[in-house]
């Protein structure tokens, strides 16, 4: 079975990789670090993810929204809280498991 | 017309790692309810218990507002700000993790546990600058009163955080009854008891049920034997 890709967005590094330790632990899921938009944006033109997760300290982060939902208007993007804490699976869990 | 949730003591999520035993009144880590994420800005209210010379290693967090009140023994603190502190019951604790820090608490006791709540609120802005506060509750030997431990306003009673919340504590003597008023329009409350059993707006509960309540302005409390409770008013929509 394929792997659920997710897109981390976030600029601190130290949570980031947290983050995606976390997320690959799960084993049905893998996810892939951008520290900025630009390379956000990069990721996604090469990856069908499933998942945007939006971090900490992403610098314009409404512009990089509103970009997303145009050029990719069925992903899901979910802001992120707590850093890598015990929010995070449900956070996954409310888009990629519903009900 | 008012709304409720009630969550019974028993109905909680239950994580037991040997060190720590955490029941959960919302979804956290390996406990997931999509019925139970949160309640309205209240994300996490997780009552734990952990064993003595134990505690939780460096790791980190952002962008949440997260609040500690000991309940009984002590927790020894450390951040990546610089912080080092011990916190014990009496004292409630907030960190306001905005662009990210790490921590760590540790039971230093280690012939006791520490047992103490963990609250998590969705803060009203992202990415702050992080920080760290603790105060002694001078006024919480007061009976039959509302006591307020947190608030948003910086020169309000206890400590206060980057959301339109207010928390008290209260000790009611058996059929001491109060009313509650809201501070904000939108708002709700979510009221959890730590010992004793109480009536809210008629509604029975006991030691360490959760009850959430909204589209109300004002909350009866009456104590049915003595009890001891915290109420925590958080904005439904954030």
């Amino acid at each position: 079975m394929s792997l659920a890709q997710i897109l981390i967005i976030g600029s601190n590094r130290t949570i980031m990789e947290t983050i995606e330790r976390l997320i690959n632990k799960n084993g049905i899921w893998e996810a892939t670090i951008a520290f900025t938009n630009d390379e956000a944006l990069r990721e996604l033109n090469s990856t069908n993810f499933k998942l945007v997760l939006l971090g900490a300290g992403i610098e314009k982060e409404t512009q990089l929204i509103e970009t997303l939902s145009q050029l990719y208007p069925a992903l899901p993007v979910v802001t992120h809280y707590g850093g890598g804490s015990g929010l995070l699976y449900a956070e996954i869990y409310q888009v990629l498991m519903p009900g | 017309m008012a709304q409720t949730v009630l969550h019974k003591a028993n109905t909680r999520g239950v994580a037991d790692h040997g060190w720590l035993k955490s029941y959960q009144s919302f979804s956290f880590a390996g406990y997931y309810n999509p019925d139970r994420v949160n309640f309205g800005a209240l994300r996490v209210l997780n009552d734990d218990i952990v064993t003595g010379g134990m505690g939780f290693g460096e790791h980190p967090h952002d962008n949440m507002e997260i609040i500690s009140i000991p309940l009984e023994g002590e927790l020894q603190h450390k951040d990546s700000m610089g912080n080092t502190a011990t916190i014990k019951a009496g004292e409630i604790q907030v960190m306001s993790a905005g662009t990210g820090i790490f921590h760590s608490e540790y039971n230093s006791d280690k012939n006791n546990p520490a047992k103490f709540l963990q609250i998590w609120l969705f803060p009203n802005q992202r990415n702050v600058t992080p920080r760290y506060d603790q105060i002694l509750l001078e006024n919480q030997t007061k009976r039959n009163e509302f006591i307020q431990i947190l608030s948003p306003d910086k020169d309000d009673e206890g400590v206060w955080i980057y959301q339109n919340a207010w928390f008290n504590l209260a000790y009611f003597d058996t059929n001491y009854s109060q009313t509650y008023q809201l501070h904000q329009q939108g708002n709700g409350v979510y009221i959890f008891v730590l010992k004793g059993q109480i009536t809210v707006n008629g509604q029975l509960l006991e030691t360490r049920d959760g009850f959430g309540v909204w589209e109300i302005d004002s909350l009866d409390i009456k104590a049915v034997v003595d009890a001891e409770f915290l109420l925590m008013e958080v904005p439904m929509e954030f």
